[in-house]
């Protein structure tokens, strides 16, 4: 019916998937390494997200999926210092540890959605907030979606009950090349710097398929057809390795100079040198040239199989990595080939049929993508409502592949709400598993979170809790939701 | 283009109207013909009977013939076909919700989507045609069906989707049992309901303002009630006012409406002109839940709905279905959702979590619907003379981890394939290999 609309619009229109990796340790803003010699030295935007002291946490007696695999029943999770300092059974309390005791609890990573649109397409849907796709040109490489971002979204609250503690944030579909990706704790915070996770690299949203060749199609501009989105990506990045030359000459001629200038041997130099002239800066190439360098990472929105195999031969042909495809409906049909690749995929776990390239979508998707060695399989939400839920969506997912005889435990399967995406983000060192010395980003479920009657009761970020359901907040986190009517039942 | 799509809808209208004073719509005879004993099942009656332990449940020519519980003999006629459920789950069939099953394939291709009426005009300023009737497009060989069937969902109410009036037209209840039969032929006797859209969407279809919906809706009633030809200015034809007259004498009429005050609204509009109100969405009405209870006015609602989607929904919580039940209101779940109707237990198993009662949960999604669409006689319980749809569940049916493992519709075993399973199929395999 016509309802759908909200999230099947969204997935229509606007979602995609993009997304960052890597990390530094540090809690303080680390900077980005300055892609060109023109750029500024500072990295702009950075961080300003400063974890809180939190006091040593000792959960225990709980059955814990590390999230790289492993079940353990009746153990221990010790938080020291905002990481995890240890997991096994019997663990020793430091003195003036918070004990939990979480017996008949189940214990995970804090989960990671890698494709969200909360903040740049914000509850509620007003049109003042609509800022998650900038569909004025199908290549829009220079905008970055953490400048979209409404940090007043209800829907970072609703996600973090659900569980959700890292989320990266992408824009939308609609062009060939969406922009930049953010990855973002899931803190309240009035800036989303105070959000951004330090040292994440930034992704780049690209996508596949209907949604380009839709926008501009339908305005009688380039691309119209699945050919043409093709074209697109390849001549933006022949402008991109042309632009990286230049750059690159640039960065020749300017230590030439320097040594001229500078003299090489003891004469003092030669004060006629004529300093080089930088090309003209470019935002959108300064982005590509960056993907291109492996600064930033590819995360591309692709249904259909055909076309992932398409994207990696225009990968292949200009030296970039693709690093998941989001939306993966029929990844199940080139499964073989992402585990070969070393491509994740990021998928629902039953989405399908409101687009044509939706239309082969099945529910053992993921358990297929999952199977061969050296798999990435990831569940994103895409949604407001999904990042909700992603414990049983990876149920679903999960009790589908082993119906049709695959053998996924819930220690394999929260793999892909955890390291996984993780990987993907490249932050596999800092989050995604419990291991000691990565961030204590921890969930305490009610019961087996493979169930629709699961419930995150406590969810920490960086050894702080983050949420609690048993003391829930006194007032919303979010300022809109401050002070709006929310009388009690009328009569 | 425009003309073509116009001639269309005429003719469209024309059978509806036809239909609609013919008033002959009948379940098909060829969906009563099974005949099967399912021994052994935990069946779930959704009756004062409550839940049966290792029972067993007798069809005969499609409809439940006797329950018999543990210890209990059953007369069972030689030749009858067994199905050992050893234990498992059995209840009524599930409720879709309100979709566009089977007059909707794929969404963005608006050559396979026949849910809405759209003129592409402004509601003010066309003729309004409640005798719209999206019953008649409905394409019993829809693939979408099967993937539902397949999931324990035995029927569905054919809703019309919005277009661009406040009468997004006329609807009825489809079983998902595999006749060719559209129409009056396939929709369930007293299914049929009247759809309008009220709320924040009221300024694409009446002119920007809610208030003005209900101006137009005045309008249009009084034209019902009027004898006498239609003015140039009307914005009913003949066929239309004679459809909407009908639901102005205790029809049922389903509101899309999600704001606290516009359900109030509509409770008053429904008295006032003698319509029997379904609300659909609801997002608020647990804070007018006693009025409501009061007006014996159901609600359909998506319980995963938590969040300010628009400003209609500032206090969505996820307790809604709770807060509604427990006030005596009757509920059933729906997350409008076509391709993916199948998730609707899962909107159940989540009001479970926060706090509905599990039988409640169930009840929400077989008796309830069925009591609010006119099928309480027939189907939605595991009772004797009721409808044999029936699903054997592999566990807790309110479970995103279980799944049908059988369907009965009309007491014929369905099969259980549909276009997805052959994809698994054939990729499964293929993988296997490496």
């Amino acid at each position: 019916m016509s309802k759908l609309p909200l999230a099947l619009m969204s997935a229509v229109l606007t979602s995609c998937a993009t997304l960052p990796p890597s990390g530094q340790a540090s809690a303080s803003a680390a900077p980005a390494p300055a892609p060109h010699s023109a750029k500024t030295s500072r990295d702009p935007f950075s961080s300003t997200y400063q974890a809180a002291a939190s006091p040593a946490t000792l959960i225990r007696g709980a059955t814990v999926l590390t999230g790289t695999g492993t079940r353990l029943d009746g153990g221990d999770v010790l938080i020291v210092n905002g990481r995890i300092e240890a997991v096994g059974k019997d663990l020793h309390a430091p003195e003036g540890a918070t004990v939990i005791d979480a017996a008949g609890r189940w214990v995970t990573p804090g989960i990671i959605d890698i494709h969200s649109h909360l903040g740049v397409y914000p509850s509620p849907g007003l049109k003042g907030l609509q800022d998650g796709n900038e569909l004025t040109n199908p290549v829009t490489a220079n905008v970055w979606a953490e400048h979209s971002i409404w940090p007043q979204d209800p829907g970072f609250e609703t996600a973090l009950e659900g569980g959700v503690t890292t989320l990266e944030i992408l824009p939308g579909s609609g062009n060939l090349i969406g922009g930049r990706s953010v990855v973002v704790k899931n803190v309240h915070a009035t800036t989303y710097q105070a959000m951004k996770f330090p040292g994440a690299q930034q992704g780049l949203k690209m996508a596949c398929g209907e949604n380009p060749k839709r926008v501009y199609g339908s305005k009688g501009q380039a691309p119209s057809t699945l050919m043409g989105d093709v074209a697109g990506y390849r001549q933006a990045f022949a402008d991109a390795q042309d632009y990286k030359r230049q750059w690159e000459k640039y960065d020749r001629e300017q230590a030439e100079y320097q040594k001229k200038k500078d003299g090489a041997g003891s004469d003092g130099g030669d004060k006629k040198a004529t300093p080089p002239s930088p090309p003209k800066r470019d935002l959108k190439l300064d982005t590509l040239a960056d993907v291109l360098k492996g600064d930033i990472r590819v995360q591309m929105h692709c249904y259909r199989g055909d076309q992932m195999a398409t994207m990696l031969d225009v990968a292949d042909e200009f030296g970039f990595k693709i690093v998941a495809f989001h939306h993966a409906v029929e990844a199940y049909k080139v499964a073989d080939l992402l585990a070969s690749k070393g491509v994740c995929a990021a998928m629902w776990a039953d989405w399908w049929g409101f687009k044509v390239e939706a239309y082969d979508g099945i529910q053992e998707n993921i358990a297929i993508v999952d199977a061969p060695a050296g798999s990435c399989a990831m569940l994103h939400s895409d949604s407001e409502d999904g990042i909700q839920r992603l414990n049983q969506e990876a149920a679903k997912a999960m009790s589908r592949g082993v119906r049709a005889g695959l053998d996924i435990p819930p220690e394999r399967a929260i793999r892909w709400l955890t390291i996984n995406p993780a990987k993907a983000l490249g932050l596999d060192d800092r989050i995604g598993a419990l291991e000691p010395g990565k961030n204590a980003d921890v969930v305490i479920w009610n019961r087996n979170p493979f169930s629709v009657y699961a419930l995150a009761d406590e969810v920490f970020i960086d050894g702080t809790v983050a949420f609690n359901r048993a003391h829930p907040p006194q007032k919303p986190p979010s300022d809109f939701m401050l002070g709006q009517p929310n009388a009690e039942e009328l009569p | 283009m425009s003309a073509i799509k116009a001639h269309k809808v005429l003719v469209l209208s024309v059978v509806a109207f036809v239909s609609a004073i013919s008033g002959a719509s009948a379940a098909s005879a060829q969906s009563e013909s099974g005949d099967v004993l399912i021994r052994g099942a935990k069946v779930y009656t959704v009756t004062s009977r409550g839940v049966l332990d290792s029972a067993d449940v007798l069809v005969r020519g499609g409809r439940i013939a006797a329950i018999a519980s543990s210890g209990e003999s059953l007369q069972t006629p030689a030749g009858t076909k067994v199905f050992e459920a050893k234990g498992r789950p059995l209840t009524p069939g599930i409720f879709a919700g309100l979709t566009h099953i089977g007059v909707e394939e794929i969404s963005a291709e608006s050559s396979t989507v026949d849910a809405n009426l759209d003129f592409k005009s402004p509601g003010w300023d066309q003729k309004w045609r409640p005798e719209f009737d999206v019953t008649l497009a409905y394409n019993p060989r829809s693939a979408v069906i099967p993937v539902a069937r397949i999931e324990g969902l035995t029927w569905t109410m054919l809703a019309p989707g919005s277009g661009d009036s406040i009468f997004a037209g006329q609807g009825g209840a489809v079983a998902f049992g595999g006749t060719l039969e559209q129409g009056s032929r396939a929709v369930l006797d007293g299914s049929r309901s009247l759809f309008v859209k009220l709320g924040s969407e009221a300024e694409k279809v009446s002119g920007g303002s809610r208030a003005a919906a209900y101006m137009l809706l005045d309008q249009a009633i009084g034209e019902a009630r009027a004898s006498g030809p239609s003015g140039q200015d009307a914005l009913l034809h003949t066929g239309g006012r004679t459809v909407l007259a009908r639901y102005l004498s205790g029809g049922r009429v389903v509101f899309e409406v999600e704001r606290a005050a516009d359900i109030l609204e509509v409770l008053a509009f429904a008295e006032r002109n003698h319509i029997k109100p379904v609300i659909s969405g609801g997002s608020e009405a647990w804070l007018v839940a006693s009025a409501l209870s009061r007006a014996h006015a159901p609600v359909i609602l998506n319980s995963l709905q938590d969040l300010p989607t628009d400003l209609d929904r500032l206090s969505a919580r996820l307790d809604n279905a709770a807060r509604l039940q427990r006030a005596g209101v009757l509920i059933a779940f729906s997350n409008g959702d076509t391709h993916n109707a199948r998730n609707v237990r899962q909107l159940a198993g989540n009001a479970v979590a926060h706090g509905l009662p599990w039988e409640a949960a169930l009840a929400a999604l077989t008796a309830n619907p069925a009591e609010i669409f006119g099928q309480g006689a027939v189907r939605g319980r595991i009772e004797k003379g009721q409808v044999a749809d029936l699903v054997l569940w592999s566990g807790d049916p309110l479970e995103v981890t279980s799944a049908a493992d059988q369907v009965w519709i009309g007491g014929r075993a369905m099969e259980m394939r549909s276009r997805q399973t052959e994809l698994r199929d054939r990729y499964l395999h293929r993988s296997a290999a490496r």
